[in-house]
């Protein structure tokens, strides 16, 4: 053979071995497209040891539950971080074909976000479809694909709500807002009235809890994505009103703009900086140990309102999921694993009374003994239970960005960094959306606004 | 008859011996090199090939050659981290390098007292993680429940923004001079200790004294010394990425996502999932380095040699 054609035969192939690789990674081991009963019991009744990666402390308990009900199958728990640390190492197990879990956790908002890297099993093979009307709507929606696939089992929830100190709005004579309005003018007085007080903190980095605004307020800004027709609109009605009431209070100084989930701001929740934390079903318990100093002094309120006359209307942020990897090689374990921790009664009940992780399960939503709960750090008050009813409040429909992490970075840089300067936050959603479309493009998506 | 069969014999020993030898010199070296190969060279080399080719998350992965390198050196961001990083050295390293001399050299002199004590203290801020030195310093900076934002609370003046866009980067550069002093104070006074003593009773027969033996036979003796801190600072400064990943979550809207090169490479793979392009980002900060270190010891081989 002539040497000099090998060479080149030989370079061309190496050139194109990660086109090879990429294409065996995009080709996962086949799954059936239905499984039988029969086949289910035969392949639980095997002996298997099945991954679950999760950073909830204490799901062990949950585990031995199934471990109890299936004993041929070992599940065991990896802790590999929390949120961006958890996903970075979930990415890099999946690419790299090599140490990826059976199980994994899922936040809503990141769903979309592994199933566009074609790394999520749908479930309804295994029959989770039968489980969706154990599920409050909104959880249910979040974990269907737009071709109705199923690509996770809700574990927990996070309806927003608003967390206030009872004792500051009682000093300064403010009454507890039910709409924004009355929510901007509370802002306002109350500097008046305290200088070191804020009515509340809005935390500049917080993409999630602007999310969770812009679901409320009617804003879609993903919706009609599908696969690679990526459809955003940042700029919309809805979004620029979001956008200039948060603007505005930020611009005149009648709320702080500090960074979340540090220790500058756990101090100032505990000294009294903050007069309300507009935050999810989960926020009660983690202010219980965050701001331990203060107990008692909290009450929850429903999220305030854009409309005072219409049907109040909430949003969700945070809470998880169970989603299976295509990767797996026990589909049937991974899949039946993901569906009975979440929704077998015993367990669903440990995660919501002892993980103290808010339920997406109505039967214990409904359940007296979780709804009526007293807690004492909020007076007494009945926390779970008005959650539970604005949880039936919460729009069912909002669609996440198929790369969330990046929209979430993006909108720190733009509206987030607006927030901070006091610049103009509407100019800067156009500048979040113009960053949202350059990467899309950049990532091979057809890019639509409307 | 002996003597014959003795020579040929001794003859073919010796090439024996020293194959024998050459063995035993490559199985010596061979722990580092298979780890060298394995932790270093290979993924360098693979990052190299990885960084020709682009991978989208719609329509797969492509061979585009030197795209990604155009992309770089076109990219506003790159070199606005760059810009950052290269006011970060002119801040921090000048100040660092002649405190860290003046250290050394006070130590040297045998006059300090405690100079042990003194020698452990400058020391010890490198031995303490730069996690854990990060961690504690952005807690004192904090704007208002920090110590010194106390501190001038209670004597009552208002307290600059250490984690504002101002101050930001002198808020960094404060961290790796806290870090890194003592560092390179030991690199200079091991270097002091290494001046032969017969230099210094010259100088005292020519009647000098303590500043003019330190200006005319320590610093002078200190000049290699001095290159290789330069290096390792010039190193250190454009890989920044330790201090400001930490310090992000105290100020996201300030140190964004392309503060440094190296952080903004760190986002580009695993926020944005662009693999490919973060590569050569990498190599392109390693080039860049190579060739800022290279012409600093060019400069200062032939202004020693002039």
């Amino acid at each position: 053979m002539n040497p000099r054609f090998r060479r080149r035969t030989g370079l061309a192939a190496a050139l194109a071995s990660p086109l090879a690789f990429s294409a065996c990674a995009r080709e996962r081991a086949q799954h059936q497209s239905h499984y039988s009963q029969a086949e289910i019991d035969e392949a639980m009744r095997t002996p298997t040891e099945i991954d679950f990666w999760t950073w909830v402390p204490g799901i062990e308990k949950e585990v031995a539950l199934f471990e109890e009900a299936y004993p041929a199958v070992k599940v065991d728990i990896v802790n590999a971080g929390q949120g961006a640390a958890h996903y970075t190492k979930l990415r890099t197990a999946l690419r790299a074909r090599n140490g990826a879990p059976d199980v994994a956790q899922l936040e809503y908002q990141m769903i979309p976000s592994f199933a566009i890297t074609e790394d999520l099993l749908d479930l309804r093979p295994f029959g989770a479809a039968d489980l969706a009307d154990a599920y409050v709507e909104f959880a249910w929606s979040q974990v269907t694909g737009t071709d109705g696939q199923i690509w996770a089992i809700p574990q927990d929830t996070g309806p927003m709500g608003m967390l206030y100190r009872d004792d500051i709005f009682e000093a300064h004579g403010i009454g507890v807002p039910a709409t924004w309005d009355e929510f901007a003018d509370a802002a306002g007085r109350l500097r008046e009235a305290d200088p070191e007080v804020y009515l509340t903190n809005l935390a500049p980095g917080q993409g999630a809890f602007f999310a969770a605004m812009l679901w409320q307020a009617g804003a879609d800004p993903f919706a009609g994505t599908s696969g690679g027709d990526l459809r955003v609109d940042l700029a919309g009605e809805a979004a620029t009103r979001v956008a200039r009431y948060w603007g505005d209070l930020a611009e005149q100084g009648l709320v702080s703009v500090d960074a979340d989930f540090n220790d500058q701001w756990y101090q100032a929740l505990n000294k009294g900086k903050y007069a309300t934390w507009i935050a999810p079903a989960w926020a009660p318990t983690f202010l219980e140990s965050a701001a331990a100093s203060t107990s008692g002094k909290w009450r929850c309120a429903p999220l305030p309102q854009w409309d005072a006359g219409s049907e109040p209307v909430s949003s969700n942020w945070g809470g998880s999921t169970s989603a299976v990897m295509s990767t797996t090689a026990n589909p049937v374990a991974a899949a039946v694993f993901a569906q009975f921790i979440n929704s077998d009664r015993e367990s669903t009940e440990t995660m919501a009374f002892e993980q103290f992780l808010y339920p997406p399960a109505k039967a214990v939503l409904e359940d007296p003994a979780f709804a009526g709960q007293e807690l004492e750090f909020y007076g007494g008050q009945q926390v779970n239970g008005l959650f539970a009813e604005i949880g039936a409040t919460v729009a069912p429909d909002f669609q996440w960005a198929p790369f969330q992490d990046q929209v979430y970075a993006d909108f720190t840089e733009t509206v987030g960094t607006a927030f901070t300067e006091r610049t103009d936050a509407v100019a800067a959603m156009e500048a979040w959306q113009a960053a949202v479309e350059e990467y899309a493009e950049y990532q091979g998506f057809t890019v639509n606004r409307s | 008859m002996t003597a014959t069969a003795e020579a040929p014999r001794a003859a073919a020993r010796r090439p024996e011996g020293t194959r024998r030898r050459a063995l035993a010199g490559y199985l010596f070296v061979a722990p580092f090199m298979i780890v060298f190969a394995a932790m270093f060279a290979v993924p360098l080399i693979y990052a190299a090939y990885f960084s020709l080719f682009r991978e989208q998350l719609v329509g797969g992965n492509v061979f585009v050659g030197l795209d990604n390198y155009a992309r770089a050196f076109t990219d506003p961001a790159v070199w606005e981290g760059l810009g950052r990083v290269g006011a970060f050295f002119l801040l921090q390293v000048p100040a660092m390098l002649v405190v860290a001399l003046a250290l050394a050299l006070a130590l040297d002199t045998g006059l300090t007292r405690l100079s042990r004590f003194a020698r452990l203290g400058v020391f010890v801020p490198y031995a303490v993680p730069g996690v854990i030195a990060t961690l504690m310093w952005g807690f004192m900076y904090g704007p208002q429940f920090g110590p010194f934002a106390q501190l001038a609370e209670k004597i009552g003046v208002g307290v600059p923004d250490f984690l504002g866009a101002d101050l930001m980067l002198g808020s960094l550069a404060n961290i790796v001079f806290w870090e890194f002093t003592g560092y390179n104070m030991v690199i200079l006074y091991a270097a002091l200790r290494a001046v032969p003593g017969e230099l210094y009773e010259a100088a005292a027969v020519d009647g000098a004294g303590q500043w003019r033996t330190a200006w005319s036979i320590k610093i002078p003796a200190l000049r290699s010394a001095l290159v290789v801190c330069m290096v390792f600072s010039i190193i250190g400064s454009f890989q920044l990425f330790n201090e400001p990943n930490l310090m992000q979550p105290l100020a996201p809207t300030v140190i964004d996502s392309s503060y440094t090169p190296n952080l903004y490479a760190y986002h580009l793979a695993f926020t944005g999932q662009e693999y490919n392009y973060a590569a050569a980002v990498s190599f392109v900060l390693g080039l860049i380095i190579l060739v800022g270190s290279y012409a600093f010891m060019l400069a200062t081989n032939r202004r020693s040699r002039s």
